[in-house]
């Protein structure tokens, strides 16, 4: 058994209200939730997929909502400019001038569903529909040449979806990172 | 000693040459009545001398010659106000701890205007008893206090640049500040809701407009991670975090999480976009290293640097900070000839691991151009390499942890100036 099987053990200990233990005592004060309470703040979605939302989209109905929402900062068909650039740059990670795109440098196509539907557009976050989410992620996979113009997003095929980049990260962790 | 001289805005550097002209008149070398009546040295009395001061204050603020000691390099995203860094003055400060009011920033979608009564903590995913705590309840936990440095995954990155960028020290490694944290250890929270022992990861997730998330192993989660309610003896300013924030000892700045409302607790990591687009460390053969957590072992000098010069051969002390994410700053050496001979500067007390150290080493400057540099070694054994071997290793595209030995070329006319040596 490891010390932290064993912390484990007497965690449950001091649950199942068992005296002699070290832990420190506590008041108490976390209130049940209940599951549609969690539903509606549990907006994260990991790699395989699950918590992504009922819905669907494609590229063709992406395009409009990235050209209403989206184009003001990040330029035409995520070209970038004024904000980040979101397609192109395959093949330049090794060069001097790297060009971290969607396409070319993000892992998983689920963060990008995660990190549109939680924080853009900018100035009005959690404000696009769940349809929206997917079809603007469809239109960027495509544009980056990742999926068809009419492939559909929806909580079965995104996590499906392997980006380029997805093998050229090194875990640092748990591993010991490499002597700096 | 030798007399410093500030160049960056005037002021100071005036202030000092009134006073040393008011201290050759106090020692009757001439030119004393036209310099003493101007600085109120003796035998005259200055003039707040001769009538009473100023009344109490509800919240003091530092004095008003030093209104020019403000976070710097202050810079946000195209089309955004909030959504950016500032960076704490380092040269200004002399201290292991920063002000509250300059500790930096880096915010990705503005400061939220939190009440703290409408705020909660949810605790859920692999745990038995999903659990909301108000801020009123965690204000009643168990709390703990420990002085930690917090530092920016991306702090010195402008040091991957080709050619060095001469800005002061705090410009360049102001993503650092330190802290008296206290607050409620996040283990006792993760044991109250029964969390799973075999699950080995947390996501922490901000209540800003970006829901800023990171995901945070379970092994620091239950080891010293804290739920940081009060920052150098006060209530969490809001900028950094108020009313709660995640506070993970050594690790990155951006996996503190601030403004925290929820923790899940999770089998694999959620691989945010701040833990795969950002904060992934792109070597020079184009992969990138993830999950860097520990900021690695770094030390600056802070004075003399640019802005703050010397003004003519003599004594001086030298003196920067050290710090490193692994543990406490175990040596700190000191190079006055670029790096051909090194000598161990004094560490002040106290040395606590995770925090900063201060250090110190007398110099007597000839007068004559040369390039100070130091060096700072943890209690893992791990020590700062020169630049042009950390790029040779890393790369000059990581963006991110650069600890690299820094360089402060002295001129002959005593100014200071960042340089590649």
């Amino acid at each position: 058994m490891s010390t932290r099987d064993l912390a484990w053990v007497l965690v449950s200990l001091v649950v199942g209200g068992c005296a002699g233990t070290t832990t420190v005592e506590t008041p108490n004060l976390g209130q049940p939730v209940t599951a549609a309470q969690i539903a509606g703040w549990d907006i994260s979605v990991p790699p395989d997929g699950v918590g992504l939302p009922p819905g669907r989209g494609t590229a063709a109905q992406g395009a409009p909502v990235y050209e209403a929402k989206c184009q003001a900062c990040h330029g035409t068909k995520g070209a970038g400019q004024p904000n980040d650039r979101l397609v192109g740059g395959h093949g330049t990670l090794a060069s001097q001038a790297p060009v971290r795109t969607v396409g070319s440098y993000w892992p998983y196509a689920t963060t990008v569903f995660d990190y549109v539907r939680r924080a853009m557009p900018y100035q009005q976050p959690q404000s696009l529909t769940d349809n929206e989410v997917y079809a603007v992620v469809a239109y960027l996979l495509q544009l980056n040449g990742i999926i068809g113009e009419t492939d559909e997003m929806n909580a079965q095929t995104l996590p499906k979806v392997k980006m380029p980049n997805r093998d050229n990260f090194i875990l640092a962790y748990p591993t010991k990172p490499p002597a700096r | 000693m030798a007399r410093w001289k500030r160049s960056s805005d005037g002021l100071p550097r005036r202030a000092f040459l009134k006073q040393g002209v008011a201290l050759l008149g106090a020692g009757g070398l001439g030119a004393a009545s036209v310099a003493g009546a101007e600085a109120a040295g003796p035998p005259d009395s200055p003039p707040w001398m001769k009538s009473p001061g100023a009344g109490m204050s509800e919240y003091g603020s530092p004095a008003k010659h030093e209104a020019h000691v403000k976070r710097t390099a202050i810079a946000s995203r195209p089309g955004t106000t909030g959504s950016g860094a500032s960076r704490t003055p380092l040269e200004a400060l002399d201290g292991m701890i920063t002000p509250s009011g300059l500790h930096f920033e880096r915010h990705h979608s503005g400061v939220p205007d939190i009440d703290p009564s409408q705020h909660c903590l949810l605790i859920h995913g692999m745990v038995r008893r999903p659990l909301l705590f108000t801020v009123e309840a965690l204000m009643r936990y168990p709390r703990v206090s420990r002085i930690h440095f917090l530092e920016c995954a991306g702090n010195s990155g402008v040091m991957y640049n080709p050619s060095p960028p001469n800005l002061t020290a705090g410009q360049t490694h102001g993503l650092v500040s330190c802290s008296e944290w206290t607050g409620v250890p996040l283990r006792l929270l993760l044991e109250e809701a029964d969390a799973d022992p075999n699950a080995p990861w947390i996501l922490a997730e901000g209540a800003d407009a970006a829901a800023m998330s990171r995901s945070v192993p379970m092994a620091k989660a239950m080891d010293d991670a804290l739920l940081a309610l009060f920052q150098n003896g006060e209530r969490l300013r809001p900028e950094n975090g108020y009313p709660v924030r995640l506070f993970l000892p050594g690790y990155e700045g951006n996996m503190n999480v601030k403004w925290l409302r929820r923790i899940k607790v999770s089998s694999t990591p959620t691989m945010t976009k701040d833990e795969t687009s950002r904060y992934t460390d792109l070597q020079g053969d184009g992969k990138a290293l993830m999950f860097t957590y520990p900021m690695e072992v770094k030390s600056l000098i802070t004075r003399p640097s640019p802005g703050i010069g010397l003004s003519g051969p003599g004594l001086y002390e030298i003196s920067g900070i050290a710090w490193s994410g692994n543990g406490s700053i175990a040596r700190v050496e000191v190079s006055t000839d670029g790096g051909k001979t090194w000598g161990a500067a004094a560490r002040a007390t106290p040395v606590l691991p995770r925090a900063i150290t201060l250090f110190r080493m007398p110099w007597k400057w000839d007068g004559r151009p040369t390039v100070l540099k130091s060096r700072a070694t943890d209690d893992t054994g791990a020590v700062q390499q020169e630049r042009d071997r950390f790029i040779a290793e890393h790369g000059a595209n990581a963006i991110f942890h650069y600890n690299a030995i820094h360089a402060w070329a002295v001129q002959a006319n005593g100014e200071v100036k960042h340089v590649y040596a």
